[in-house]
């Protein structure tokens, strides 16, 4: 029999749309504005007299607040507000309330009900055009982390060629290679074994004649990525950390293409304290660890950095035998036993500075420090009796590790006895920190206040709605019972996009508004398609059944080719396209996919089930008189 | 059902679409485009005055606190206040001029939004939005010329490269704003228009199969008078949603929804006359379109 479906398509469709429609669903649910509480470092508990000590002090400012819970990893509470404009408020007394050791963080709780959430139901991420909040894109200068090494190389080579007393001149070149001048061929012979063995990594040309010979060594290709792509992760890693400082929920630190670093802070408006916060180098100071018997004048107390060691400390001694910036590289690597281990090259004169220092103090160990810049809050009386934060910056040291120095070290060395890969790996990724220290920049930013983001929204609803509803009004003129399947399939259409987007976690911007009502004017484009060809078929004289059968059939290429073509198109813009382009592109594609199985397979179900399997005189498509 | 004579007028088109390229053209290379802070770099701040902010006022503020070249239009309403920096003032001046028109004026200024872009990221955008468009072009030429016919790529390409032109020339006359999301929006009118040309050339290449008396000037017409319907229902309901969001959208979201409506009325000129006049042009005939299979291959259609 014509135009019938087998049970299992009902099935299918109905089973598409309940999930769309549970999917959809938590964004039904407006989250409340709350306060995330955590502590500064992240082995601090969240206990519930934190909890009371912050819930007292909003009673005491007649701010209302409900459904107190701390984390059940205890490393944070959330406070849940009644009114969004208290929520700023709310921040500064608690902050006072708390002190220092903790962060208050602006932030909104989803509202989700646990069955819907349980079933991975969430609702979809706001952009910061909508949300409000700032958007930076840093560039790592990876030129000055090439110079650098560069700079690291020239005077590593040029103290081998002393030590071995070879005369000749070592420079940098504009090409970022390493040139050696030397006086006879049999000295560039020895000084080219010498870089070989030193510096296996460094390619080596030869050339020269008479009394100029020169070796030129030159870093890969391959070399220079691996550079390139540290000085970005390493930038990476400290812009994480900071931005976890700046007490901002679900903060974003990304890495763009080859050298930028997006950054977006949701909820933020002063961008200059965002800026100063960021923009700051860590660094590192390696020192002795200090003598039993050495005076208290001479030595200073630092505790362990690390979860693991939280609490115990070690005496230093107050003299840095070298910083951060003398570290050119550090590495996790392997021993010949297979234990992980941290491989760490000094510069020139760090290689000079340690081996003095180490030379006569062999089985004594090293403490190494991670100073990061921090920031304390006083508050200060107004004349009107109001207090005014005040923020007062600090350096924080703490020890990252204190290993026995085995023997007199160099400019390379290693620090073993770690207990993971893991361990490893981080460990170099801290001592890296003030190494090959890339400067960055500023490139881009964007503020767009709460007000803007919230019109934004409001906005952008009110087009979608606006533009639904002449859509609906003029199919269901147009196309009378037919146009109302079309619109219940643009409604379910709806649904899926919201489902869609949801469900992959994927960001809803301005333009990705402007994409789905894009989406809602050309999704009926299929089922005119259809449509017109059913139309075209009854005039033809067919019989209304054989119309919809023929008309769905021919129209089906018509509307793939279209829909593949626009897909492409998508898909390239995506590609390409950054920001706000990349939003648009999201939303159309979703948008082309989700609209093909509701006007192809949704409209075709619901036709059949009201003109299929029966006799069926004329069909009310409009435009046709039978 | 009549056939409209549409290629009877394709001299007319013809004529209208160089007409329209030729000052598109001409007010590209003589006014350029008046291009947003995205491609230009520089500093953009977006306030709201709690009352209707005087303009000149706020010049006279900037000149004298050092914020010369600043350019200042009201956004929308006259309470909303744009001001646009050019290149050359350094990353933190968003904040420093809120400040400064704060301390100026007695009611509230609220800040909207602030963007800054470094001189380089506005170079790559238009580097890589000229890219992306020319890589759309490129790849939607090979599907056509995979799935249809070679002379069908040329003809849509030539449709696509028509709109796009006259949507960039629209917005260098007018001398709106061309910034991303503009970009974004010529984009969709690539997909737009795309969209269109494909299922009128659908229809030309079924005709040509199934009409083999007609000649080539005949099937298009009879194609194009049986698409017409269709092309109209969805231009609208298309031009409905974007009229929606030019009105409703925001300040934001105008450039996009104009260059969208631009783009979707010459998308749908397009698809009738660049498309289908190119093929006229370059001589399509049915043997162009003939299925490479054996005999019976018509009857597939025919079912009880």
């Amino acid at each position: 029999m014509l135009n019938k479906y087998p049970l299992w398509k009902y099935v299918l469709v109905l089973m598409v749309l309940a999930t769309g429609l549970l999917y959809a669903a938590p964004n039904l649910y407006a989250p409340d504005p709350a306060l995330q509480i955590t502590g500064e470092s992240s082995a601090q508990i969240i206990d519930d007299r934190t909890l009371s000590r912050a819930t007292a002090a909003l009673e005491e400012a007649g701010i209302e607040h409900f459904g107190e819970v701390i984390d059940p990893s205890g490393r944070n509470a959330l406070v849940r507000l009644r009114d969004v404009e208290q929520q700023l408020v709310a921040q500064a007394r608690v902050q006072r309330a708390l002190g220092d050791g903790f962060i208050i963080a602006l932030n909104l709780a989803p509202t989700t009900p646990d069955w819907l959430s349980d079933l991975g139901g969430q609702p979809m991420k706001l952009g910061l055009d909508l949300s409000g909040g700032v958007h930076f894109k840093l560039e790592v200068d990876i030129d000055a982390a090439m110079e650098r090494r560069q700079e690291y190389y020239v005077t590593a080579i040029r103290r081998a060629l002393r030590e071995e007393r070879i005369r000749g001149i070592v420079d940098g070149d504009a090409g970022g290679r390493i040139v050696a001048r030397l006086r006879t061929e049999a000295d560039r012979e020895q000084a080219r074994t010498l870089v070989a063995d030193n510096h296996p990594e460094l390619t080596l040309e030869r050339d020269g004649s008479g009394d100029s010979w020169t070796l030129t060594a030159a870093m890969t290709e391959q070399m220079r990525t691996e550079i390139a792509n540290y000085a970005v992760s390493q930038n990476l890693t400290t812009l994480r950390n900071r931005v976890n400082e700046l007490g901002v929920s679900e903060p974003l630190v990304q890495r763009q293409g080859q050298n930028r670093i997006v950054v977006e802070l949701p909820g933020i408006q002063d961008t200059a304290e965002a800026k100063r916060i960021l923009g700051t180098v860590a660094n590192l100071e390696f020192r002795l660890v200090a003598n039993l018997d050495a005076p208290e004048s001479e030595k200073q107390r630092f505790e362990y950095r690390s979860e693991d060691r939280a609490g115990s400390f070690e005496w230093l001694e107050r003299d840095v035998i070298i910083t951060g910036e003398r570290v050119a590289n550090a590495q996790a690597s392997f021993d010949e036993n297979g234990r992980p281990n941290v491989q760490i090259s000094l510069d020139g004169e760090g290689g000079t500075l340690m081996s003095r220092a180490t030379r006569n103090n062999v089985k004594r160990r090293m403490g190494v420090l991670f100073i990061e810049r921090k920031y304390r809050t006083r508050y200060e009386m107004q004349e009107d009796g109001s207090e005014k934060p005040i923020q007062v910056p600090y350096d924080e040291r703490k020890l990252l590790t204190a290993p026995v120095i085995q023997s007199a070290l160099g400019a390379q060395f290693q620090i073993t006895g770690l207990d993971s890969p893991l361990e490893a790996s981080e460990l170099a990724l801290m001592l890296r920190a003030g190494a090959l220290a890339a400067p960055i920049s500023f490139v881009e930013e964007r503020t767009v206040g709460p007000s803007l983001g919230a019109e934004n929204i409001r906005l952008g609803v009110k087009s979608v709605q606006f533009g639904l509803a002449l859509v609906v009004i003029f199919m269901i003129l147009y196309y009378r019972v037919f146009g109302i399947i079309a619109v219940v399939a643009l409604s379910a259409n709806l649904v899926l996009l919201v489902a869609f987007m949801s469900l992959i976690g994927a960001t809803l911007t301005l333009p990705g508004i402007a994409g789905i009502v894009l989406t809602v004017g050309m999704a009926v484009d299929a089922n005119v398609l259809i449509f017109s060809r059913i139309r075209e078929e009854l005039r033809d004289g067919r019989s209304p059944q054989m119309a919809i059968h023929s008309g769905y059939d021919a129209a089906l290429s018509t509307i793939l080719d279209a829909n593949i073509t626009t897909l492409i198109v998508a898909v390239i813009l995506y590609a390409v396209g950054t920001g706000p382009v990349k939003g648009f592109a999201v939303t159309l594609s979703v948008g082309i996919v989700t609209s093909m199985f509701t006007a192809i397979v949704g409209t075709r179900a619901l036709v059949n089930l009201i003109y299929g399997g029966r006799k069926v005189r004329t069909l009310s498509i409009g435009g046709v008189k039978a | 059902m009549k056939t409209i004579n549409f290629m009877g007028q394709r001299k007319v088109a013809l004529a209208l679409s160089a007409i329209l390229l030729v000052v598109a053209i001409g007010s590209l290379a003589t006014r350029q485009l008046s291009w947003g802070l995205d491609f230009t770099g520089g500093t953009l701040v977006e306030v709201h005055y709690s009352q209707s902010a005087n303009l000149g006022e706020i010049r006279d503020i900037l000149n004298t606190g050092g914020y010369a070249g600043a350019i200042v239009v009201s956004f929308g309403s006259d309470r909303d206040v744009m001001i646009r920096l050019p290149q050359g003032h350094a990353d933190t001046q968003g904040t420093a001029l809120l400040r400064l028109l704060e301390d100026n004026f007695d009611g509230g200024v609220e800040l909207r939004r602030i963007e800054f872009v470094g001189p380089q990221v506005g170079e790559e955008l238009r580097e890589q939005g000229g890219l992306a468009m020319l890589m759309a072009l490129g790849m939607v030429m090979l599907y056509i010329g995979f799935r249809f016919q070679f002379k069908f790529a040329v003809g849509a390409v030539a449709a696509l490269v028509h709109d796009v032109v006259i949507t960039l020339g629209f917005f260098s006359l007018i001398g709106l704003e061309f910034d991303l999301t503009v970009l974004a929006a010529l984009l969709a009118v690539i997909g737009y228009s795309l969209n269109d040309t494909i299922v009128v050339s659908d229809r030309i290449r079924e005709n040509f199969r199934k009409l083999r008396k007609a000649d080539a000037i005949e099937v298009i017409n009879i194609s194009l008078s049986e698409t017409l319907g269709r092309t109209l229902v969805t231009s609208l309901t298309t031009l409905l949603v974007l009229v929606c969001l030019a009105l409703f959208g925001g300040e934001m979201i105008n450039g996009f929804a104009n260059a969208l409506l631009v783009g979707v009325v010459v998308g749908t000129y397009s698809s009738i006359y660049v498309a289908a006049n190119a093929l006229v042009l370059m001589g399509v005939s049915k043997e162009d379109l003939m299925l490479p299979v054996k005999e019976g291959a018509e009857q597939e259609d025919l079912m009880p």
